[in-house]
C-alpha cells in the first residue's frame, strides 16, 4: 500500500511538470501580459521597464528554468496583476470555492441517491418518471442560464435570497467559512443549488440504473428468499452495491466541481478560485494560472487516491497494490 | 392634512433609503490592489479617489480643478509652484503638508512594479518653500506637471514610510485625506469604506459604502433589480431600455472620454491582409493615399452605428478626444456618410474596383466592439472594398497589434487632453522621446509633431489648448486615423439616488446623493 501511494504521487509530479510546461508555452503564445497590464499612457521606455520588472523580457527557456528553481523551493511566483504571491492569492480564494463545491456535492448526494433509488425501485410510477424527466432537464439546461433564472426567480421576483456574493465569514479552524451564519447560508444556497444541478441529475441516473440492475441479481433474490426485510435488502445489499460506481463519479466530479465552478462563480459573483482563474487568463497573469493549475492537478490526484481507497472499503475484492501483483 | 398624509406616504416609501446612510455599489471590474501607486488601472484608481486626494482633481467634464493644491502656476518654463490647502487632516489625524507630497512623488517613482513612475519622471527637483508651498522643477519646459500630478495620490508619509503593497492591502498603511476612510479589502469580493468626517470638501452623504466586484453584466443588473445593490456602473446598452421602464430605478449618463477609431497602416508598402480583389499583394499601400483614407471614412455611416449597434449610447466622432475634454477641436465635424463620394475618391486614387482588406477588432474590450467591426466591414463592401472581419480577445489582440500584424485595427482611447492623446496615438513613433507608443498606423506628420511638442512645452493653458486643437485638426483633416464614436457611459440606481455622471467613467460614492 505505501508503495502504491508513493508511485501515485510520483506520477502526479510528472503530470505537474508537463502541465506547467504546457501553460508556459500556451500563455507565451497568447500574448504579452505587459500589453494588458500597463497603463495606456505609458511610453516605450516605461513598457520596457515594466517588461523587465516582470522578468518576461528574458528567453522563455530561461523564464521556465527560473520558475522550476523557485517552484522546487515552494515559490510559484508573484502575480503580475495583484503583486502578491500567486499561491497566497489562490489559497485566499480556495475556502470560498471549496465551501461552494462541498455544499453542491452534498445537495447532489443527499437528494440524488434517494431519488435515484426511488426511481429505480418504482420505475413505472408517476413519481419515478417525474424524477427521470427532471434529471434530463438538469443535464441539458446550461448552468449559466439556470443560474440567471434562479436569480430572477428567487432574488428579483420573490426577494427571498440575495442575488449574489458571499455572506459574512467566520473563522473555523483558521479557515474563513460563511455557512455558519444565517446570512451566509442564504448567500450560499442559490449558487450551490445551481452548481449541484448537473451532478444531481448524474447521480440520480447512476443510482437508478444501478438499482434496476441490482434488483435482478441473484444476491437480492437470495436475500429476499432468506426472508430479510425489504428495508435491509435495499438499505444494505442494493445500496452498497450501487455505491461503487457512484463513489467513483462523486470523486471525479468533485474535482471537476472545484475546477469548473467558474460559471456559477461568475453568475453569482462568488469570490472563488474559478473567477480568479478567468480574470487571470484575461490578464495573462501567468504565475496565477500556473499556480492554479498546479493546485488543481494536485487536488485531482489526491481525490483519485481517496476514491481508490474508498473502493477497497466498499468492495473487498479490490486490493490496492502493484497492478500485476 | 392632505400634505401630512402625503408626507407620511413619502416617508413610508423612501423611509429605508433615508434612514440607512449606507450605500452599496456594484463595480464592473476587479480591484487588484488598494496600493495607490501600484497598478494604474481604472478600478484601483476608482477606490484610490475615495481614500486619497491628489494635488489636482478633475471635474465631471475631465477638466483640471484644485484638489489638495488650491492653486498652481508656472513660475518660469521649468518651475511649477503649488500652494497646498491648509488645515487638511489625514485619516489618522496627522496634518497634510508639502512633505507628504514629496514623499508620495518619491514613492510613486520608486515602488517596484509600480506603474506611476511615468507621471513623475520629468520632475528633476523638489523644493519645499514652506509647509504649504512646493516647487517642482523639470529639465525642459513641460506643461503637463499639474495634469500628471492628478495621477499621483497623496499618501501620509508617516503611515506609508517603507510600506509595501501588502501593507496597503491589509489596511495598515492606507491613510489618506480623501472623503472616505478605508475599512476592509477582500480581494475579488468587496471593498468597504466609511465616511471621513473631517473631509475638507463637501461631506459625503454616506456613513458606510461597500463596493462589490461583479464583472458579469447580468449579475450586476440582477443585484440592482433584486435590491442588493443601490447603484451599478457600466450598464450595457441593451439593458438600458428595461431599466428605464422601471419606476423605482433611474439612469445617469454622460459622454465618456473613450473614443473608438481605426488605425490604418501608413508605413509599409505591403500591409498585412491588404490585397487587390484577385488576392494578389498590392503594388502600393492604398492607405498611404489620403484620398483612400478619406474614402474609407466617408464609407462609414456613423449615425447608423450609433443608433443601431450602440442603441444610442454613443455620439459620432471627428476627434480623438470627446467633447468635454481639453483640446477637443469643436470645428471638426464627423465625416458625413457618402458612399458615392467614397467610390469617386477610390477611383481617383486608382482603385475603381476597390481592394481587399481585413478589419481587426477586439471582441471583449469595448461596448459591442465585434459587432461594430462587422458593420464597418459591410459598409466598406458597399463602396467596393472586400473587407473580412477578424476579432480576438483583447489579451491576444493587443500583443498582435503592437507587433504590427494588423493593417486596419480598432482601438479605443481615453485621455485627459488632446495633446496627450495625440502624442501617444499619432506622433511619429520614437522610443527615445517616448512619442507614438500607440501609433499603430505609424502616421508621421512633421507639422503635427511640432505642434504636439510645442503644446507640451507651453505652460499657458489657453495657448496650449489652442495648439492641441490645431494639431488635432491637422491630423484629422489628413484622416490620420478613422474616428468612429465617443461612447456614452451609464450608471443605473435606485430612486431617489442621483449620480453626477462623469466623463472619466469613475463611480464616486461621494458624488451619489439621496436627492
Amino acid at each position: 500500500m505505501p508503495v502504491y501511494i508513493l508511485r501515485r504521487l510520483l506520477q502526479s509530479l510528472l503530470v505537474l511538470f508537463a502541465m506547467s510546461l504546457l501553460v508556459f508555452l500556451g500563455v507565451y503564445a497568447i500574448g504579452n501580459p505587459v500589453d494588458i497590464l500597463i497603463s495606456p499612457q505609458a511610453d516605450q521606455a516605461e513598457i520596457a521597464r515594466a517588461t523587465a520588472a516582470l522578468g518576461i523580457d528574458r528567453p522563455l527557456a530561461e523564464q521556465y528554468w527560473v520558475f522550476l528553481r523557485q517552484a522546487a523551493a515552494g515559490d510559484l511566483g508573484r502575480s503580475f496583476a495583484f503583486n502578491v504571491p500567486a499561491i497566497r492569492l489562490i489559497l485566499e480564494r480556495m475556502p470560498a470555492t471549496l465551501e461552494l463545491a462541498v455544499t453542491a456535492m452534498l445537495i447532489a448526494i443527499v437528494l440524488g441517491i434517494p431519488l435515484g433509488l426511488w426511481a429505480g425501485l418504482n420505475p413505472d410510477s408517476i413519481a419515478g418518471k417525474t424524477i427521470m424527466t427532471g434529471s434530463i432537464l438538469g443535464f441539458s439546461l446550461p448552468t449559466f442560464w439556470v443560474g440567471l433564472m434562479l436569480i430572477m426567480l428567487f432574488s428579483v421576483g420573490l426577494g427571498w435570497l440575495p442575488s449574489g456574493g458571499r455572506g459574512p465569514t467566520v473563522e473555523l479552524l483558521g479557515v474563513p467559512v460563511s455557512f455558519l451564519s444565517r446570512e451566509g447560508l442564504a448567500h450560499l444556497l442559490l449558487p450551490a443549488a445551481n452548481l449541484a444541478l448537473f451532478k444531481l441529475a448524474l447521480i440520480i441516473r447512476l443510482a437508478r440504473a444501478g438499482t434496476r440492475e441490482a434488483l435482478l441479481q441473484d444476491y437480492v433474490r437470495f436475500a429476499r428468499a432468506k426472508g430479510l426485510t425489504e428495508a435491509r435488502v435495499i438499505g444494505v445489499h442494493v445500496l452498497k452495491n450501487i455505491l461503487v460506481p457512484i463513489v467513483t463519479v462523486i470523486g471525479l466530479e468533485f474535482g471537476s466541481v472545484v475546477a469548473f465552478a467558474i460559471v456559477t462563480e461568475s453568475v453569482f459573483a462568488w469570490p472563488g478560485m474559478g473567477k480568479l482563474l478567468i480574470e487571470s487568463i484575461n490578464m495573462l497573469d501567468r504565475p496565477v494560472i500556473v499556480a492554479y493549475l498546479c493546485i488543481i492537478v494536485t487536488l485531482f490526484t489526491l481525490i483519485n487516491l481517496a476514491v481508490d481507497m474508498v473502493y477497497s472499503l466498499l468492495d473487498p475484492r479490490v486490493r490496492l497494490s502493484e497492478a500485476d501483483a | 392634512m392632505a400634505s401630512t398624509v402625503r408626507l407620511a406616504l413619502l416617508l413610508l416609501a423612501y423611509g429605508p433609503a433615508l434612514q440607512a446612510a449606507d450605500l452599496r455599489i456594484a463595480l464592473a471590474a476587479d480591484v487588484t490592489s488598494v496600493d495607490p501607486h501600484f497598478a494604474n488601472i481604472a478600478p484601483n484608481n476608482n477606490i484610490g479617489w475615495h481614500v486619497f486626494d491628489a494635488l489636482t482633481h478633475v471635474d465631471a467634464d475631465a477638466r483640471l480643478v484644485p484638489g489638495l493644491a488650491v492653486s498652481w502656476r508656472a513660475v518660469d518654463g521649468t518651475t511649477w509652484e503649488f500652494r497646498m490647502r491648509r488645515g487638511v487632516k489625514f485619516h489618522d489625524g496627522g496634518e497634510f503638508t508639502a512633505e507628504d507630497v514629496v514623499f508620495s512623488i518619491e514613492r510613486a517613482a520608486k515602488l517596484p512594479n509600480g506603474q506611476f513612475a511615468g507621471f513623475v519622471q520629468r520632475i528633476v527637483a523638489k523644493q519645499i518653500v514652506d509647509p504649504y508651498t512646493l516647487r517642482l522643477k523639470t529639465a525642459t519646459p513641460y506643461a503637463m506637471v499639474p495634469q500628471d500630478l492628478n495621477s499621483i495620490f497623496i499618501v501620509s508619509r508617516k503611515a506609508a514610510a517603507s510600506a509595501a503593497t501588502e501593507d496597503f492591502n491589509s489596511g495598515r498603511a492606507i491613510v489618506g485625506t480623501g472623503p472616505f476612510r478605508f475599512v476592509a479589502f477582500r480581494r475579488g469580493e468587496r471593498v468597504e469604506l466609511a465616511r471621513n468626517d473631517a473631509y475638507w470638501g463637501s461631506a459625503p452623504a454616506w456613513d458606510k459604502v461597500s463596493f462589490r466586484i461583479m464583472p458579469t453584466d447580468p449579475a450586476r443588473l440582477a443585484a440592482l433589480l433584486a435590491g442588493d445593490a443601490d447603484l451599478i456602473e457600466q450598464v450595457p446598452p441593451a439593458d438600458l431600455a428595461r431599466i428605464r421602464t422601471r419606476k423605482d430605478l433611474q439612469v445617469a449618463q454622460k459622454v465618456s472620454w473613450r473614443t473608438l477609431f481605426f488605425h490604418l497602416d501608413q508605413y509599409r508598402n505591403r500591409p498585412p491582409g491588404v490585397t487587390d480583389r484577385g488576392g494578389k499583394p498590392p503594388e502600393r499601400n492604398p492607405f498611404k493615399d489620403a484620398r483612400v483614407r478619406l474614402a474609407l471614412s466617408k464609407a462609414i455611416n456613423r449615425q447608423a452605428i450609433v443608433e443601431r449597434v450602440m442603441e444610442g449610447t454613443a455620439i459620432a466622432a471627428a476627434n480623438l478626444v470627446s467633447p468635454p475634454v481639453f483640446g477637443h477641436a469643436a470645428g471638426l465635424k464627423p465625416e458625413a456618410w457618402d458612399p458615392e463620394g467614397a467610390k469617386k475618391l477610390l477611383a481617383a486614387a486608382g482603385y475603381p474596383n476597390g481592394f481587399a482588406m481585413v478589419v481587426h477588432a477586439p471582441n471583449n474590450r469595448y461596448v459591442n466592439d465585434d459587432q461594430i467591426a462587422q458593420v464597418v466591414a459591410q459598409m466598406l463592401a458597399r463602396v467596393g472594398i472586400a473587407a473580412r472581419v477578424e476579432t480576438q480577445p483583447i489579451n491576444v489582440y493587443l500583443g498582435k497589434a503592437r507587433a504590427g500584424e494588423f493593417a486596419f485595427a480598432m482601438l479605443g482611447w481615453g485621455s485627459f487632453s488632446g495633446d496627450l492623446a495625440l502624442r501617444a496615438l499619432l506622433a511619429t513613433p520614437d522610443a527615445t522621446r517616448g512619442t507614438g507608443a500607440w501609433n499603430w498606423s505609424h502616421y508621421s506628420n512633421a507639422k503635427v509633431d511640432a505642434l504636439i511638442e510645442q503644446a507640451f512645452a507651453t505652460v499657458d493653458e489657453k495657448k496650449r489648448e489652442s495648439l492641441a486643437q490645431e494639431a488635432m485638426t491637422l491630423a484629422m483633416q489628413d484622416t490620420a486615423v478613422i474616428p468612429l464614436h465617443h461612447q456614452l457611459v451609464s450608471w443605473a440606481m435606485k430612486k431617489p439616488l442621483t449620480y453626477a455622471a462623469r466623463t472619466d467613467e469613475f463611480t464616486f460614492a461621494h458624488h451619489v446623493r439621496s436627492r
